[in-house]
């Protein structure tokens, strides 16, 4: 790395070596010092509230009791590790998180690039603007108030059962009180809820697109679809690619907050994830190093997943993260 | 150029599909928004889609204004999110402005460190463990300090500044300015769309954040907005809904109270949000650059 600062002055100074790495240490030191007094805090930041706790992970190898804190507490290996691949909701929690997120990954990803492809195609610039100010609305509610509106609706005398019973006489569902149910209440609220901000990002990269693609393929007598398929697509293709590898490299943490807010006992059965799981384990029954465990049995699939991912994009195309 | 009959049809089609998704995006707070106007006598026994409030009242928004624990968390929220925010964009700025610097030796070892938390940190049960051992559980601190900034704005910013022409820069430290001048009188100045941006996102964020509040706090009076609409919402305890107020109309309002409070709730975002949106679409924009 050669962030040495070269200026006409120092060739007039005899006699440093100026290429020495503790030269340039002291030299970056005093032409920097605002700038890293301004790193300082972020730095600090940063040290204490994300590597602390990377450092604290060590308790899920660990017996963690309050009293001999992070340090003190007995090794005990992969005890906890062994006890949550032996328990019963080992099985149940590591195929809902798989589900979910994999429904996830199927519905609600492209769905955004579907409303941006539409978007793209509307010739009213006005009825565009109306439906992108109105669809990335939902984004800025939060999961609270979303999940309140998904309770009141979806209740047996809510609106979602009057509209099915008038309109197809449908019998009451309790939506959320049956297992049956959540997976699909909860993809296909997300979709609701982020299907356009999602879009902004492909909408943004269609309008980075070469408009004399669109013009040559239209003297060539190419129809929209075409164009759709051979010049649109391709063009927002690296970034369909980068997202696809950051949300693969969430994998595992669906909307954990979300399920906490719509789960209850009897549909634990299909609701339950990783996440959920961590914290009632964790934060309601202080199991803390099995949750930690668990957490961390978590972190290393989804961080394993966006190694994977990265690298297999590398290898089959052009686009990657890193 | 004229348009084949099958490309009229789907510009027809496509437009009524998004018009249909918009009916879709925007119903239900038409509906939450006409049903707290409306007599919960009528709003109990109506069944399927509304319109227009029928038989108009402000009662439920009087009795939403009455409860002490709306307030309390109204006002416990507009504390987090003002300076919650402000330590959001001073801290975000400062980190933004030193790696976007050139000529900085540790900017890339820093950057590293940064962006590898957003892939991997210790999760959820060390950094409980870390905010009860900083003292930090239970008090407004808990929802302040642990966010004080965020990596993925952090970028935005950062991507942003490196945009403003290096000239400007040197020019200033030429007349004697020093670095924080700089940030503060050229910088900052020249950017605020993503300053905007940045307090739109973070403000959003505090505006809108639970969990935190959820594991970190046990005192009520700190409570924010979002846990008291936790307990009204789903855990749907009536007595936090109506404090304060006479049996019969406990029961004839909670359905619409329920809907008033979160247009309360929600109803400073909405209002703020058509005003603000070509801000956010650029901040996506310049994330996507450089995300």
């Amino acid at each position: 790395m050669s962030t040495a600062i070269q200026r006409p002055s120092d060739s007039i100074k005899p006699a440093v070596d100026k290429s020495g790495f503790k030269y340039r240490l002291i030299r970056d030191a005093k032409i920097n010092k605002y700038v890293y007094l301004m790193l300082l805090p972020v730095v600090v930041y940063y040290v204490v509230f994300y590597y602390v706790p990377l450092y604290g992970l060590q308790i899920a190898f660990k017996d963690y009791s309050p009293g001999l804190g992070i340090l003190h507490s007995d090794w005990v290996g992969l005890k906890h590790f062994k006890d949550f691949f032996g328990s019963h909701y080992f099985s149940r929690i590591l195929r809902n998180t798989l589900l979910i997120s994999f429904y996830d990954l199927l519905f609600t990803f492209p769905a955004s690039i579907v409303l941006a492809l539409l978007l793209n195609e509307l010739r009213s610039a006005m009825l565009k603007r109306t439906v992108q100010t109105i669809t990335y609305m939902p984004h800025f509610i939060s999961i609270v108030v979303v999940s309140g509106m998904l309770v009141d609706f979806l209740a047996r005398d809510g609106l979602v059962n009057n509209l099915l019973h008038a309109w197809f006489g449908v019998q009451p569902i309790t939506f959320l009180q049956e297992s049956g149910w959540f997976r699909f209440v909860f993809i296909s609220s997300n979709i609701w809820q982020n299907i356009g901000w999602g879009s902004i990002i492909y909408l943004s990269a269609m309008a980075g697109i070469d408009p004399s693609l669109y013009e040559a393929s239209r003297v060539d007598g190419a129809s929209r679809l075409r164009q759709t398929f051979h010049i649109t697509l391709p063009g927002i293709m690296p970034t369909v690619v980068i997202l696809l590898i950051l949300q693969i490299g969430n994998f595992m943490s669906v909307g954990a907050d979300k399920i906490l807010l719509l789960y209850n006992p009897t549909t634990y059965e299909t609701a339950d994830v990783i996440g959920t799981f961590v914290y009632r384990k964790g934060i309601l029954e202080s199991n803390f190093s099995y949750s930690a465990a668990v957490g961390l049995f978590n972190s290393l699939i989804n961080f394993t997943l966006l190694l994977s991912a990265n690298a297999l994009s590398r290898r089959t195309s052009e686009h990657k993260l890193w | 150029m004229s348009r084949s009959r099958g490309e009229h049809l789907f510009d027809l089609l496509n437009s009524l599909l998004l018009i249909l998704l918009s009916l879709i995006t925007l119903y239900p707070f038409l509906f939450v928004l006409i049903a707290s106007l409306s007599d919960p006598k009528w709003a109990i026994q109506t069944r399927g889609l509304i319109w227009y409030p029928k038989g108009f009242t402000l009662e439920a928004y009087r009795l939403v204004f009455q409860n002490p624990s709306i307030i309390t968390g109204y006002l416990n929220t507009l504390l987090y999110v003002t300076l919650g925010t402000l330590l959001n964009i001073l801290m975000t700025s400062f980190g933004a402005y030193a790696l976007s610097r050139q000529q900085v030796m540790w900017k890339n070892p820093v950057m590293f460190l940064i962006v590898f938390t957003m892939f991997f940190n210790g999760g959820l049960i060390p950094t409980y463990l870390l905010i009860e051992d900083l003292g930090m559980a239970d008090t407004r601190w808990a929802l302040i300090i642990p966010a004080a900034m965020s990596a993925y704005n952090l970028i935005i910013m950062r991507t942003s500044f490196m945009s403003v022409p290096s000239s400007l820069e040197e020019s200033a430290k030429l007349d004697g300015a020093n670095d924080f001048t700089v940030l503060f009188r050229v910088i900052l100045p020249l950017s605020m769309p993503v300053v905007a941006v940045m307090i739109l996102f973070y403000g959003v964020a505090h505006w809108n954040s639970w969990f935190s509040a959820l594991i970190y706090l046990r005192t009520r009076d700190l409570y924010p907005l979002q846990l008291i609409l936790r307990e009204i919402l789903i855990t749907s305890s009536t007595e936090t809904m109506t404090t304060g107020v006479g049996g019969s109309d406990k029961m004839l309002f909670g359905e619409t109270i329920k809907y008033a409070t979160i247009i309360v709730a929600t109803g400073p975002i909405l209002l703020l949000y058509p005003f603000l949106q070509k801000y956010f679409v650029k901040g996506v924009m310049i994330g996507a650059i450089k995300g």
